[in-house]
């Protein structure tokens, strides 16, 4: 399934990937971030029980502390 | 003498609109240096700058104010920035503090320098907690900002109008991804303080329908870029930033607690409450800089900067070898932010 991360296209092998999923492929689980899917912030705990579909648009970003 | 901001008063259509403001920047590590270049040579009539640290050798690799000469004697870091930024803008009243940057002192400070907007040059999520709960108190605009890596974050905090980061954030994050155990890039720290930097001249020029309500972040080595419209996260019953507002960073709860363990040489840093550490993680992002490290999942021990440090799931740290609080403290945030 291809969907857009960050403004870039993806290639997800996942089969019924939820955004909880895709956040484990890319390592992401446990840091904190705050995800957008098609222009509408997605809460935490919908993070496993929202799915992604073909062509969806995602906006992932992660805190960091360093400066 | 020519109008050295002459190029600036093309675009702004405005002469001089920063000579009668003030900045107040925490933090003068690589993001506090940067916006303070960037404030001065605006021509902002005032900015005061605080840091606790002083100039090292791995600090010149992306903290342009500081040359070796300052690494070679030590400098406080608000020192050398003050000597620096004088030498850019003679006209500009640059005040120098050298101190932790608690509730108390930053409190102080906003009163005393009545500044116009915060700029977030910390390294670590506490402070930017207690910056957050100072800007809702005394209704000050404030800019976050942070960069590890080759990635990077923004927003603009406006009381009373944009949601803060402590609707963002319901919790400090706890990761432990810093510049000290990460690393990171000098463009990531550019690009990072420019988006902060141009928002704090939209601010102190009140070109108010101009700052961005966005999140924005963007990771330069794997050319990504994302924006997130965060109106929708201000939350009514926010603690910092609620109809009730209690301000949980000012009080002392909330604060990382310092203990010098008698008769051992060693201090023990405390988080605040309801941080949990991954362990395993930290053991593996310190392995990978090549420090030693043991673990048993209920602690981790490792040798940093040539002290011996001890860390449990809960956050406590004891640092070895050392009876300085103010050192065991930075040893803790250069490791988990």
């Amino acid at each position: 399934m291809r969907i857009t991360v960050n403004g870039k296209q993806e290639d997800i092998k996942l089969a019924r990937p939820t955004i909880a999923d895709l956040l484990t492929q890319y390592s992401l689980q446990e840091k904190t971030v705050i995800i957008e899917a098609n222009g509408e912030i997605i809460p935490k705990d919908s993070l496993s029980s929202t799915h992604l579909k073909e062509g969806d648009r995602l906006e992932i970003v992660q805190f960091v502390g360093g400066g | 003498m020519s109008n050295r901001y002459s190029r600036q008063e093309l675009f702004l259509k405005e002469t001089l609109p920063f000579r009668k403001k003030r900045a107040l920047i925490v933090g003068a590590g690589a993001l506090g240096s940067a916006l303070a270049e960037t404030l001065v040579r605006a021509g902002t009539g005032g900015v005061t700058i605080i840091d606790r640290d002083y100039v090292d050798w791995t600090n010149l690799q992306r903290q342009q104010l500081y040359t070796e000469r300052d690494a070679r004697d030590q400098v406080p870091k608000a020192t050398a920035a003050k000597q620096r930024l004088q030498s850019i803008n003679s006209e500009a009243d640059i005040k120098a503090v050298v101190a932790d940057a608690g509730p108390e002192e930053l409190a102080s400070l906003i009163e005393e320098q009545q500044p116009h907007i915060l700029l977030d040059g910390t390294d670590n999520f506490e402070t930017r907690f207690i910056i957050n709960d100072l800007a809702q108190k005394y209704r000050l605009p404030w800019v976050y900002g942070a960069c590890v890596g080759s990635q990077g974050i923004s927003c603009v905090v406006i009381p009373g109008e944009t949601p803060c980061l402590a609707c963002l954030l319901a919790v400090l994050p706890a990761e432990g991804m810093t510049c000290d155990t990460v690393g990171i890039i000098a463009p990531a720290v550019q690009m990072t303080a420019a988006f902060q930097g141009a928002e704090a001249l939209k601010v102190l020029a009140g070109r108010k329908e101009e700052i961005r309500r966005e999140l924005v972040s963007f990771d330069l080595w794997k050319n990504t870029h994302s924006s997130i419209n965060i109106s929708s996260l201000k939350k009514e019953d926010c603690p910092s930033c609620g109809r009730q507002p209690s301000y949980p960073y000012l009080s002392a709860e909330r604060r990382t607690k310092t203990a010098v363990l008698c008769g051992r040489d060693t201090v023990q840093v405390r988080p605040p409450e309801g941080r949990q550490f991954h362990l395993d993680q930290l053991a593996s992002m310190l392995e990978k800089q090549g420090t030693n490290v043991k673990t048993n999942g209920l602690l981790l021990s490792a040798v940093v900067s040539g002290k011996r440090v001890v860390l449990f799931q809960d956050g406590r740290m004891l640092v070895h070898g050392t009876k300085n609080i103010s050192d065991a403290k930075k040893l803790y945030q250069q490791l988990l932010g």
